[in-house]
């Protein structure tokens, strides 16, 4: 059989249905998964999302590398969202040292990081998931027939690559960042012409989430827990506390006090849980616990949009994300029109023997860190947390009650649709949750 | 006449050469029109058996169901091209290459290690398949592969660029790294491609594109130990994305020691 095939087999002469639905190799996720979905008598039997791409064993190959290669090693998990990795790698890596980065840094960081939100953010909406809310397989079909919205996305997208690449010379797997700051600032001239882009983006993003409001997607309200960091200030990317709307309230270094990975026979995946518990992370979640972060414009237009949050519509991911897109844009902005040029674009670092954690918000989640560091600089253990592996469990969950309340007697393919937008709302990144999965053997 | 037809195939890796596709904006429309995308998991499309004129081959191989692919890769496609580092020279996922590591690394991080059904060492494409045509970095960039697939559509071997990175910088006029400020730039050594992004942003070039056309292995090598690496860090400056690309690999193991320099 293709591998793209999609396999639906029923047994019509049973007075109950049964019906299996294998989707061997998910498209428009990043990674390698599948969807194995089989109905008996009326009743869901089996339902999983099978991660099968083969680890790479990152944390293993840090073993014995000095500080300064953790960044450019670990970007190299995800090529969506290195930035992530590399924001994440580098708070641990300082935190283990004792580095406080100067407000210049904090300031470009952010800015970095925008870019990645606007870029990812971009190509899930607009490549990956908006056409299944508007009936096409990719977005070659989708272009043919809404060119403006498809067009108004890939701008969005380029104008993030670009951003990134203002700081990192280039969108994947850029080379600007280092432990203490960046190795070089952007001119004033580099600035303001990407200011300029960002400034003449506003109304696109402005558009967009208007569109994302319109877009009708279905009601689906359903109870989880949602977990992100929490920042003093500001809509939290590169920093913050780690809270619930369950009450969780911690640092990062607390993390493995509350979360931990457990392995469940029947699965391929590592599963996290809080407490022993699914939970969400990612842009639903991010915004339920920081509505009161959103910046003025954004918040505005969130109150226009006439869609109440928090929300516990997992479909209202999509939405979110494009807010999130109109954030990125905002604070970019903000962040550059105050842009000085710093003394030095990074500090000095003296390592020390130590034990640090990170933690940031990837566009699609939490990503933690741990790094143990010698005396000399060189990593003795790495331990890395994506945000896929922490929503594994929950899109399990959810695709459970989301086919219950769908209806598992409806038609074949649109139970598989269903099952497919459902777990494509978590923006699942299969390539960076794979060095910690689990792979069974049973091959079909 | 029928539309030319390209099929994007992924193996062990990070979808970030994907990318140069999916971050082509409006080219990446344009291309949909002149060309019929057959295979392409992350862009929606998903025929992996269709026969095509050019397939792109991302990532590694490290597993049989992953060998088994690659083979109907090469019998469907009339021509084989590796996207970046993974495909083209195993990626730093080949590092567990280098001493045998892999069940130790397997037991160290999986509960079950019954259940990984990896192979032991994670290769290049042309190690299993023939491969027409190479395209190095890490990541590949969407100027390097737009670029293949026009001037495979016009019939003409793409052009390939085996200068070293030392040569870009002289034509941007980009301040030398290594000579002003002794970093320990792997420029001479490495393929040019990426435009020297390393030493433009005042840092040492860590090589993402592979060895260049006849380097000085062995010159470069003491060069780095005469700015004051250990040899097991000049090991490292080799045995890093590209570890299994011949000139890089050779150098390499000279100086490579496994584990810690205190074990």
């Amino acid at each position: 059989m293709k591998s793209g095939d999609k396999a639906i087999d029923e047994d019509s002469t049973m007075t109950e249905r049964s019906v299996s639905i294998h989707v061997p190799a998910m498209t428009r996720v990043e990674g390698e998964g599948a969807l194995r979905l089989r109905i008996e008598n009326g009743r869901i039997e089996e339902l999983a999302l099978d991660i099968f791409e083969p680890p790479r064993y990152f944390e293993k190959f840090l073993e014995g590398r000095r500080y300064h290669e953790v960044l450019d090693t670990v970007a190299r998990i995800c090529g969506i969202c290195p930035i992530a990795y590399q924001m994440s790698a580098a708070q641990a890596v300082e935190n283990a040292f004792g580095i406080q980065t100067t407000d210049w840094t904090r300031d470009m960081r952010r800015v970095f990081y925008c870019g990645e939100w606007l870029q990812s953010h971009a190509l899930h909406v607009h490549l990956l998931a908006a056409p299944d809310f508007l009936g096409f397989d990719s977005v070659v079909g989708m272009a043919a027939e809404y060119p403006d919205a498809v067009r108004r996305g890939l701008r969005l997208q380029g104008l993030g690559n670009s951003l990134i690449s203002l700081l990192g010379g280039r969108s994947v797997h850029p080379v600007g960042a280092c432990v203490g700051g960046f190795f070089r600032a952007p001119t004033q001239v580099e600035v303001d012409g990407i200011l300029a882009e960002l400034h003449a983006a506003l109304p696109d993003a402005v558009e967009l989430v208007e569109w994302a409001a319109a877009l009708g997607v279905p009601d689906d309200p359903q109870g989880f827990t949602s977990v992100s960091l929490r920042h003093t200030d500001d809509y939290p990317m590169a920093e913050g506390r780690i809270v619930s709307d369950a009450g969780l309230d911690i640092t990062v270094d607390d993390y493995e006090k509350h979360f931990a990975e457990e392995h469940r026979q029947q699965s391929t995946a590592l599963f996290s849980l809080l407490d022993g518990q699914p939970y969400l992370v990612g842009p639903l979640a991010r915004l339920n616990l920081n509505l009161d972060r959103l910046p003025d414009a954004s918040h505005r237009l969130l109150t226009a949009s006439g869609i109440r949050f928090p929300s516990n519509n997992m479909f209202l991911s999509l939405f979110a994300r494009t807010l999130e897109i109109h954030v990125a844009i905002v604070e970019a902005i903000r962040l550059l029109e105050a842009y000085q040029q710093p003394r030095s674009p990074y500090q000095e670092v003296e390592t020390r023997e130590g034990v640090g954690c990170g933690a940031t918000e990837a566009p699609r989640g939490l990503l933690w860190h741990r790094y143990t560091l010698d005396n000399d600089g060189i990593v003795r253990a790495a331990r890395i947390v994506p945000p896929t592996s922490q929503n594994q469990a929950r899109i399990e969950q959810d695709l459970h009650r989301s086919l219950a309340a769908f209806g598992i007697d409806q038609q074949d393919d649109d139970l598989r649709l269903r099952a497919e937008t459902v777990i494509r709302n978590y923006d699942p990144c299969i390539s960076c949750a794979t060095h910690f999965l689990h792979l069974d053997v049973r091959r079909t | 006449m029928a539309k030319p037809s390209i099929a994007v195939h992924k193996f062990s890796s990070c979808d970030g050469c994907q990318l140069a596709f999916l971050n082509a904006g409006e080219d990446l429309l344009t291309l949909s029109e002149l060309i019929d995308i057959r295979h392409f998991l992350e862009a929606g499309m998903a025929d992996e058996e269709a026969k095509v004129d050019i397939a792109f081959v991302e990532g590694s191989i490290s597993t049989d169901e992953e060998i088994e692919r690659i083979a109907r890769v090469r019998a469907n496609s009339d021509f084989v091209v590796t996207i970046g580092a993974c495909a083209t020279a195993g990626g730093l996922q080949a590092l567990r290459n280098l001493d045998d590591n892999h069940e130790a690394w397997k037991n160290a991080i999986y509960a079950k290690p019954q259940f990984i059904t990896t192979l032991d060492y994670a290769r290049p494409v042309k190690e299993l398949i023939k491969v027409d045509f190479e395209l190095w970095g890490c990541p590949v960039n969407g100027r390097q592969v737009l670029a293949a697939v026009q001037q495979l559509l016009f019939g003409v071997a793409p052009l390939q660029s085996n200068d070293k990175v030392c040569m870009e910088c002289k034509r941007t006029h980009t301040v030398c790294v290594m000579v002003a400020e002794n970093r320990p730039c792997m420029g001479p050594v490495t393929r040019t491609g990426c435009g020297a992004l390393c030493p433009r942003f005042g840092r040492d070039c860590y090589a993402c594109f592979g060895p260049a056309e006849n380097i000085n292995g062995p010159a470069m090598a003491a060069r780095l130990q005469g700015l004051g690496l250990p040899p097991a860090d000049v090991a490292r400056r080799f045995l890093f994305i590209n570890s299994q690309a011949g000139d890089f690999h050779e150098i390499g193991r000279q100086s490579y020691r496994r584990g810690f320099d205190d074990d």
